[in-house]
């Protein structure tokens, strides 16, 4: 039960971090369930993360990976419940409001203000992946070659991911 | 417009979006979606609702899922659409979970993942360049960047912190003034 109670704490705070993005929260999920909690590997968390990016709908819903892996499905459930319910409500109330701020002289500067902040907070969460995921100059290569990929044509980003699964396995193979 | 769909629909409606936007970039299937296939909102109230899902905290798919469905049918409308939205990604990854504590140590499937973790960084930044091109209008936005990320990912400064201090500091410089900066 403390453990669930953990769970819900961790991921409601954590749903408060995704401004621009679930990624803005990946620092912060990091040192908690690696660092604080010790409920899973720093490795463990990329590999869920990135399994994550192939499943269908909201990028972040591999949050019940988390909840499951410490504390089976009903882990799975709380972290999901905690992780959406908070700024769900918040943001249906605001929602309402911010309809009506539309002519409100400081609501373009809260778009902008917090907009450059949402992608410095991405920016960071790439940065704290990368030195989990890039252990060689292999991965850094695989990584550069999947950003170029996405920039320079418009194919499904689960392609080339699973792409360098592919190439990983073919390169432990031979 | 079409008149407002029942609510049977709107759940059917995300239900399928977020069991078929498989890649991320969930904000091209809500569009066309929502916009081209059902009419349930036009081009400019989109946008409208998407630049409040990326401002406020929240995933954006969540987030643009509560303000459609309210748009339509109120508050059930926002749970149900919601709801659609997340349960098959998250039966999925609840079921990815279990799968992981069975295979997930072996070397194969440790090869596939490691390998995984790295092509996705390259998502991730995608994603932050795409968001950037939106936002980032000026020499002070990309130090805002820079900075933020520093504080972060550099001095693990807690998110909580970096975002507040960072956000009150760009809003203030952004606040809305009718003479022109002074230099």
């Amino acid at each position: 039960m403390k453990q669930l109670l953990d769970i819900g704490g961790v991921f409601a705070y954590l749903s408060l971090l995704t401004v621009g993005g679930g990624m803005a929260a990946f620092p912060e999920l990091k040192e908690l369930t690696v660092n604080t909690y010790h409920w899973l590997t720093f490795p463990e968390l990329l590999h869920y993360y990135s399994i994550g990016q192939l499943a269908p709908g909201p990028n972040m819903m591999m949050v019940a990976t988390v909840g499951a892996h410490v504390a089976g499905l009903p882990g799975a459930a709380v972290a999901l419940v905690a992780f959406i319910l908070p700024t769900g409500i918040f943001t249906l109330v605001v929602g309402r409001l911010w309809n009506r701020l539309a002519n409100w002289p400081w609501r373009p500067a809260i778009e902008r203000g917090l907009g450059s902040v949402a992608v410095g907070l991405v920016l960071s969460g790439a940065i704290v992946m990368g030195r989990g995921a890039f252990t060689s100059p292999y991965y850094i290569a695989l990584g550069a070659a999947v950003f170029g990929l996405l920039m320079m044509t418009k194919i499904n980003p689960a392609l080339p991911i699973l792409a360098s699964g592919a190439i990983g396995m073919a390169a432990y193979l031979l | 417009m079409t008149s407002p769909p029942s609510l049977w629909q709107l759940f059917r409606v995300f239900f399928v979006m977020g069991a078929t936007s498989i890649g991320g970039g969930v904000v091209g299937y809500l569009r066309s979606a929502l916009v081209v296939r059902q009419r349930w909102v036009d081009d400019a109230t989109f946008v409208e609702l998407l630049a409040i899902s990326q401002t406020l905290p929240g995933l954006n798919a969540t987030n643009m899922s509560i303000l459609v469905g309210d748009r339509l049918r109120g508050t059930p409308g926002a749970v149900l659409a919601a709801l659609g939205m997340c349960l098959p990604g998250a039966m999925l990854m609840t079921g990815a979970a279990f799968a992981y504590g069975i295979g997930g140590d072996d070397p194969l499937s440790k090869a596939f993942l490691h390998a995984i973790a790295a092509g996705a960084v390259g998502l991730v930044l995608m994603v932050m360049v795409q968001l950037g091109a939106k936002v980032l209008s000026g020499f002070a936005d990309y130090v805002f960047v820079a900075v933020t990320a520093i504080l972060v990912a550099g001095f693990r400064v807690p998110v909580p912190l970096a975002m507040i201090g960072m956000g009150a500091i760009a809003i203030w410089w952004h606040r809305p003034r009718k003479a022109p900066p002074s230099p």
